[in-house]
């Protein structure tokens, strides 16, 4: 692979290895905990990334992937006693699969339809989930604290999801950087830009935006499924927060769009800024008020992110940042 | 022998009859020009052999295959490519990256550090390699357009579509692309152009077909048609053509 050739992937792979291990070699259990954060919003924004900025697709039911995810991997633990890598990689399956069947009836759709069509399908899978029993109906389910046993306690199954979830982003990050630098990558862009030029330059463009589309729902399945066993329970209200949709959303904005590395800063920026503004009473309320605020000034004022900022201003950086 | 057959194609847009069982062929090597006053369906007739549009009658066979109401990109794989007359550059990609999705996708199915040395050697064939890492979005329009030309020759098409690729051109830049255009057939591709500029289509094309509120009125040779007196009295409401048509008969 040409991607292990690149100056600007291994630049990426090691400040993600550096902060991603720096809980791990200095055994903090709060700094594991701000990572843990960090990194699955790092996942769930790239993966994001992959349809908003590579194929130009709004979606603002991302977070449906990663809560039917964590039910999914949830229920394999709970109720079927399957062990969390296994369970993780079924999750994140079964969230594609489901992405490929509903991309092939909603991609149909373009612009704010679409948009719209991914809040619908949230809240229809949110309410689904709430009146399934085999997954708790409303009240959710919760694990039976013996199952971290296995792990050699919940400590060290706090440890053991940590650990798996770096490898997760990772590889996100890493798929992501294949597409953007691939021909299919190049087929999502060219969707991106000018969708009708691209069929008559042909790109399969119904397969080309499934493909896209599932492969953007593969990565927050998995990390549900790590987010709710480090979490003990899991229930509707928590699995399909809307909202964390729409942050995820700005993130991807915020660092820039299109990019490996908007999401990745965008997340990481993101995060510091509210973990800022729920500790301070005045915002703690507001803080969704803000994310929209935040969107808002992006969009008008740069739409093309932190990176795409400082891309316009140093040029050269475009070696290093992907 | 015949590459692309067009058997009595019509196309309706609500009440307008934008094409009335059009018939036409192009065969294997040649330039074939497509005239007609504004509006007579020209365009839609390329949207029609591209599938972008599925006519309501009539079909279009291409290399011996019915291609009617395949999508678009089909079409362009099975060897058609196209320039459009309205430009559709991918603006926030860069040109060569404009022109590797041409290599990539079109007939050859190429892969990507293919279609970067296809797309390196097209755009030195148009004129455009100095702007090669440029975002599309910042060419002037006669770049423009020629990017459009190297996205679909990229794709090695066996038949190209030309819609008004000399439109806004200056003189010396028309001179220079009807030499590309004469380059394109050498290569081996068929050609069919659209074209307003009279005595360019005269001078380039083999054989010219005239189409006018969506019917096709005359075909021939250019010498033929320059006096076809349904051709004269069709551009006679139109003063910018008629002029060009007159020129075309005095050169
Ligand atoms: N998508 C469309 N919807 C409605 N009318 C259209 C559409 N496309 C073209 N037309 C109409 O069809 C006729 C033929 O248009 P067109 O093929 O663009 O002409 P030409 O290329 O010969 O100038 C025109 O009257 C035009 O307004
Ligand atoms: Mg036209």
């Amino acid at each position: 692979m040409s991607m292990w050739r690149s100056i600007s992937w291994w630049f990426t792979l090691i400040v993600l290895l550096g902060a991603g291990l720096w809980p791990i070699a200095s055994g903090s259990a709060t700094g594991r905990e701000d990572m843990f954060l960090i990194l699955m919003l790092v996942t769930l924004a790239s993966s994001l990334n992959i349809l908003l900025g590579y194929t130009g697709y709004v979606n603002f039911g991302h977070i449906v992937f990663f809560g039917l995810g964590g039910y999914i991997g949830f229920y394999l633990m709970h109720r079927q006693g399957w062990s969390l890598g296994p369970a993780m990689i079924a999750g994140g399956l079964a969230t594609a699969a489901l992405a490929l069947v509903l991309g092939t009836i909603i991609l149909r759709l373009r612009g704010a339809y679409f948009a719209l069509a991914t809040i619908g399908i949230n809240e229809a899978v949110r309410a689904f989930v709430a009146n399934f029993e085999p997954f708790g109906g409303a009240t959710g389910m919760s694990l039976n604290f013996a199952v971290y046993q296995a792990y050699g306690g919940a400590a060290q199954a706090l440890w053991i999801a940590y650990g798996v979830l770096l490898a997760v982003t990772l590889l996100t990050v890493g798929i992501s950087f294949a597409v953007k630098h691939s021909k299919f990558g190049l087929g999502l862009m060219a969707i991106r830009e000018d969708e009708d030029a691209a069929l008559v330059l042909g790109v399969r463009g119904p397969r080309a935006k499934t493909l896209a589309y599932a492969l953007s729902a593969l990565f927050p399945g998995m990390v549900g499924v790590l987010f709710f066993f480090k979490n003990g329970n899991i229930e509707p209200g928590d699995a399909f927060r809307l909202h964390l949709s729409i942050e995820t959303l700005v993130m991807v904005m915020l660092g820039g769009q299109g990019t490996v590395w908007g999401p990745i800063l965008g997340a990481a920026l993101y995060e510091r800024l509210r973990g800022y503004l729920l500790t301070s009473p005045l915002f703690k309320s507001l803080h969704l008020a803000f994310a929209g605020m935040l969107l808002l000034l992006i969009i008008l004022f740069v739409p093309a992110g932190v990176i795409g900022w400082l891309r316009a201003r140093f040029p050269a950086i475009r070696r290093v940042i992907p | 022998m015949s590459l692309l057959e067009i058997q009595g194609v019509s196309k309706r847009f609500g009440g307008l009859q934008a094409l009335n069982r059009v018939s036409l062929h192009v065969s294997e090597g040649e330039i074939l020009g497509l005239i007609g006053p504004n509006g007579a369906g020209k365009t839609t007739l390329f949207n029609v052999i591209n599938g972008v549009y599925r006519p309501e009658e009539g079909r279009v066979i291409f290399r011996g295959q019915d291609i009617t109401g395949r999508p678009p990109y089909e079409i362009a794989r099975l060897g058609i490519a196209r320039a459009h007359q309205i430009v559709r550059p991918l603006n926030e990609l860069t040109v060569l990256e404009n022109v590797m999705v041409g290599a990539c996708f079109g007939r050859e199915n190429r892969s990507l550090r293919e279609a970067r040395e296809i797309a390196l050697a097209v755009l030195e064939q148009v004129g455009l390699a100095g702007k090669r890492d440029v975002e599309a979005a910042r060419l002037n329009v006669a770049e423009k357009k020629r990017l459009e030309l190297a996205r679909a020759l990229a794709a090695r098409p066996y038949l190209i579509l030309l819609d008004e690729v000399l439109a806004g051109l200056n003189p010396t830049e028309v001179a220079t692309m009807l030499e590309v255009i004469r380059a394109i057939r050498a290569s081996g591709i068929t050609v069919l152009m659209i074209e307003h500029l009279m005595h360019a289509v005269m001078n380039v094309s083999d054989r010219i077909v005239v189409l006018d509120y969506g019917e096709v009125i005359a075909e021939g040779i250019p010498q033929e048609i320059a006096h076809h007196p349904r051709v004269i009295e069709a551009y006679l409401g139109d003063p910018r053509l008629s002029q060009s048509l007159l020129e075309a008969q005095g050169g």
